[in-house]
Order: C-alpha cells, then sequence, then structure tokens
C-alpha cells in the first residue's frame, strides 16, 4: 500500500523545478513525521520522489516537498 | 520479425515535446507485439497510431478538470441514493456502503461508522485453520468474564474471579499473564485504582477487593470493572470472524486498529488493510492514505455496479492528500481554503466569509473561475485564458 520514497538529490529538485517551471512552494507537502519520511529518514525541506503504481500510466513519479507539520 | 530496433523505440517512443509513452502502454506494447512477425512498415504504422491515439488521449491545457471529475462521480452519486441506503454484510460483519460511505470517504472522518479491517496472514498461518484462529485470539478483545466465572462476595466484600483452565489452554494464555494484564488495565485503562488483588495461580483464582470497605457501591464499581476489563486482544477490535478465501484464511474484523495488528506475529503487513483512512494516514503516511481514498471509493461505487474512471477519482484522492494530510472536500477543507472571498462565499455559509473578510479587510484578486462568474467577467478556462501578447520586433 506505500509506495517507494526517495529523497531527491539538489540537482535532481534543479532539473524537475525547471521541467515543470515551479517554484519550490508550488509542489504538493508532505510532513516531516509522516510515517514514509520518516523511514527514508527526509529533513524538511527535501524533495521526496514517489514512484506510485498507477492504473493509468504503470508506474507514475510524483514529487512532495517536506514541511514541518503545523501546530494546532 | 520483432526486432531489437523495435523494441528500443518502443522503450524510446516520445511526443514532439518530449513526454514519454507511460509505462502501462510500452509493456501492452511489447507483450502484443513481442511474438508476433510485423514488418517494418507495420511496426512504423503502429507506433505513429499509438502516438496519436496517446496524443489525444492527454488532457488539453486549461481544460476544467475538477468540474468533469466533480460530475463524473456526482451523476453517479444520485443513481446511489436511491438503491442504498443501508449495510450489507461481508463475512457476518457489518460494513456502511453505498452512499454514506461514499460521503465519509470525501468528508475524510476521522473514524468511520462501522470500522473494519481485513487481515491477511503470513504463509505459515494462512493454510491452517487452527493457526488461523490462533492469530485471531491475538487481536481479539477478550474481556475476563469469558474466562470464566466472576462472583461477586457482598459478605467479605470482594470479587472472585474463578479462571477456568480449559479456556486458558484453549486460548494459549497463562493465569498470569491474565491477572497481571486485568490489573494494569483496570487501573491504566479504565482509570480505576482504589483496588487490590490477589492471585492464587494453584486454584485459578483471582480476588479482587476495593480499598474502601464501607461502601458496597465501591463493590459493585469494581465487579463491573473486573467483569469488562480486556485481557487478551487489542482493544478496539471487538470481534474476528476467520473465513477461507482463495485458499487462504483472512480475518475480517469489526473495529480497527492499525498499528497494534501490525505488531501481532503471524500478520502479513503488506497486504492487511483497514477502512479507516486517517488511521492509514497515521501508520502508514499520506501516500498510503491517498492509495487508501483511491481504493475505498473505487470499490465502494464498483459494488454498486457503478463504473467511474480512476482518473477522477485519482484526482479527488490528491486535492484530499495535496498538503500532506487528508482534507475534506467539503468547506472545512478543499473548498474553504481558496484564496478567494468570494468563492468560498459561493460555497457555503455565505454571510460568515464576507463578514470575516470584510473585518480582516481582505482582497479578491479574481484570479479564480467562481469570482469572475460573480462579477461577470470572461472566466480563465479554454479559450477564455488565451490572450494577445505583441512580441517586440528585434
Amino acid at each position: 500500500m506505500v509506495p517507494d520514497h526517495q529523497v531527491m538529490s539538489e540537482d535532481e529538485v534543479k532539473t524537475l523545478l525547471a521541467r515543470y517551471s515551479i517554484t519550490f512552494e508550488q509542489l504538493p507537502k508532505i510532513y516531516h513525521d509522516d510515517a514514509a519520511v520518516k523511514q527514508i529518514n527526509g529533513k524538511v525541506g527535501d524533495v521526496i520522489q514517489i514512484v506510485r503504481q498507477s492504473q493509468t500510466a504503470g508506474i507514475a513519479e510524483a514529487y512532495r516537498l517536506v514541511i514541518r507539520r503545523p501546530k494546532k | 520479425m520483432f526486432t531489437d530496433t523495435m523494441r528500443g523505440r518502443i522503450e524510446g517512443a516520445q511526443l514532439p515535446d518530449g513526454t514519454k509513452l507511460p509505462s502501462l502502454t510500452k509493456q501492452q506494447l511489447l507483450k502484443a507485439l513481442g511474438d508476433k512477425d510485423v514488418s517494418d512498415a507495420q511496426f512504423e504504422q503502429i507506433m505513429t497510431g499509438v502516438l496519436a491515439e496517446f496524443k489525444a488521449t492527454r488532457i488539453q491545457p486549461l481544460e476544467a478538470v475538477g468540474v468533469i471529475a466533480a460530475q463524473s462521480i456526482g451523476e453517479p452519486g444520485t443513481q446511489m441514493t436511491m438503491r442504498t441506503f443501508h449495510y450489507a454484510g461481508v463475512a457476518e460483519i457489518n460494513v456502511t456502503l453505498g452512499l454514506p460511505r461514499l460521503i465519509e470517504i470525501m468528508d475524510a472522518r476521522k473514524e468511520p461508522s462501522t470500522p473494519t479491517m481485513t487481515i491477511h496472514l503470513s504463509p505459515e498461518f494462512s493454510n491452517d485453520r487452527d493457526k488461523a484462529r490462533m492469530v485471531s485470539w491475538q487481536i481479539e478483545a477478550a474481556p475476563l468474564h469469558e474466562f470464566g466465572d466472576i462472583t461477586t462476595d457482598m459478605e467479605n466484600m470482594q470479587v472472585i474471579v474463578a479462571v477456568n483452565e480449559a479456556v486458558l489452554t484453549k486460548r494459549k494464555i497463562s493465569m498470569d499473564m491474565i491477572a497481571e494484564t486485568a490489573q494494569k488495565k483496570i487501573r491504566e485503562r479504565r482509570h480505576y485504582r482504589d483496588f487490590e488483588a490477589e492471585v492464587d495461580g494453584k486454584a485459578h483464582v483471582i480476588t479482587f477487593v476495593p480499598k474502601d470497605q464501607q461502601k458496597y457501591q465501591n463493590l459493585f464499581q469494581l465487579a463491573e470493572h473486573v467483569r469488562n476489563v480486556i485481557v487478551q486482544g487489542i482493544d478496539d477490535i471487538e470481534r474476528v470472524v476467520v473465513r477461507k478465501e482463495g485458499g487462504e484464511y483472512i480475518l475480517y474484523t469489526e473495529g480497527s486498529n492499525l498499528k497494534d495488528v501490525f505488531e501481532v506475529a503471524g500478520v502479513d503487513t503488506t497486504r492487511t488493510r483497514t477502512n479507516n483512512i486517517s488511521e492509514i494516514a497515521q501508520v502508514l503516511g499520506i501516500e498510503a492514505a491517498r492509495n487508501a481514498i483511491m481504493a475505498e471509493a473505487l470499490s465502494t461505487l464498483g459494488e454498486q455496479g457503478i463504473k467511474v474512471d480512476v482518473r477522477h477519482i485519482m484526482l479527488v484522492a490528491d486535492m484530499m492528500c495535496m498538503d500532506g494530510e487528508v482534507k475534506q472536500i467539503g468547506r472545512h477543507g478543499i473548498a474553504g481554503e481558496k484564496e478567494s472571498v468570494l468563492s468560498r462565499a459561493a460555497f457555503e455559509v455565505t454571510v460568515n466569509h464576507l463578514l470575516d473578510a470584510a473585518v480582516a479587510n481582505e482582497v479578491d484578486e479574481l484570479n479564480g473561475v467562481t469570482e469572475n462568474v460573480i462579477v461577470g467577467q470572461p472566466i480563465q478556462l479554454g479559450t477564455g485564458d488565451v490572450k494577445l501578447i505583441a512580441k517586440p520586433r528585434t
């Protein structure tokens, strides 16, 4: 049920942002205490690459920016 | 002949804008052509056709995908209302289905009205009914009164539990374990501390004595706690049903607690699922929750014989999980967090939003669709967003 998560290198992030011509903040988010992020030791500010099993495309890549969970 | 060059062509196939063919399409192509005799000309024709088809399937820029998704899920939803507003049983366990369940998923409720789990077992447990039963005893919450007779001795102010040895051997649990968990759970889970307990291991008797010997009320309170304290299994899981399906034993539960079930020996953590989405988000993370939303929504619709394209549900699930936690669709979630005041006011509780916006001196930039419809401007969708840009001659 949990797809593969991977921390991206700075260069990879740069090419990613350039490819979609977006800024950092426009990426979808993931919290720093998310179970999958803790597993791969992701830090706040990292971009996580997620390789999903997709019913339409077979394999689909998604990206999320690690942010701190806001306090309630 | 299907050559390696062709294989390479399929792998590297892309549209003029550099978009690669989806891996599923590549696999299907390789599978369909792999053992066939194709000439170069035929292959060329196939590839052109596939690429043209792929291009046609892609969504156009500025297409209102959200509206289409909303209608594609909403219309079948009206069909559902008429047919179900009740429950249907899976393995003697009642599960909310149909529209109520769909609303529950979209509202991102903290707990579904009928939490349930489907627990798969690891291979060494899944083939044997007795072994599957053994795992189920580790999971199903068993109160103390299932282990023997409980009598309230009013004369000596004590509660006596005569534990049945046969039940102990059947459930594979020791007398000490029961006595220990019973005392611990009454103190910690039920927050009742004014008692003392004495265990007679040989006679299989546990005696509970309230500290305050003056009032009978204390004795009866204690008796109630002793009777209902969960001594084996997981507190939230009220019932477990073992069923054989597809050659292996599967456990269905009433009640859900993913974290504790994962710690039970013999549970296959990769295939075990729950219908409590917020629990999945907590234990397995937001990506697993996204998958769960999709699976639950699809199965709820599919169960009614309604076919909705996954892409619509994918969009909804993506929106719900965008910000790192599961958000509901309604005014406390996605619709309520929109930038524009007018857009929020158009949805629900109009006056409150307008009042708050006025107090906070909010500005509406009129960037979205709803706002522009309200003020009577062309909306920025489809051709509405195309603007004339003059390029200075250099």
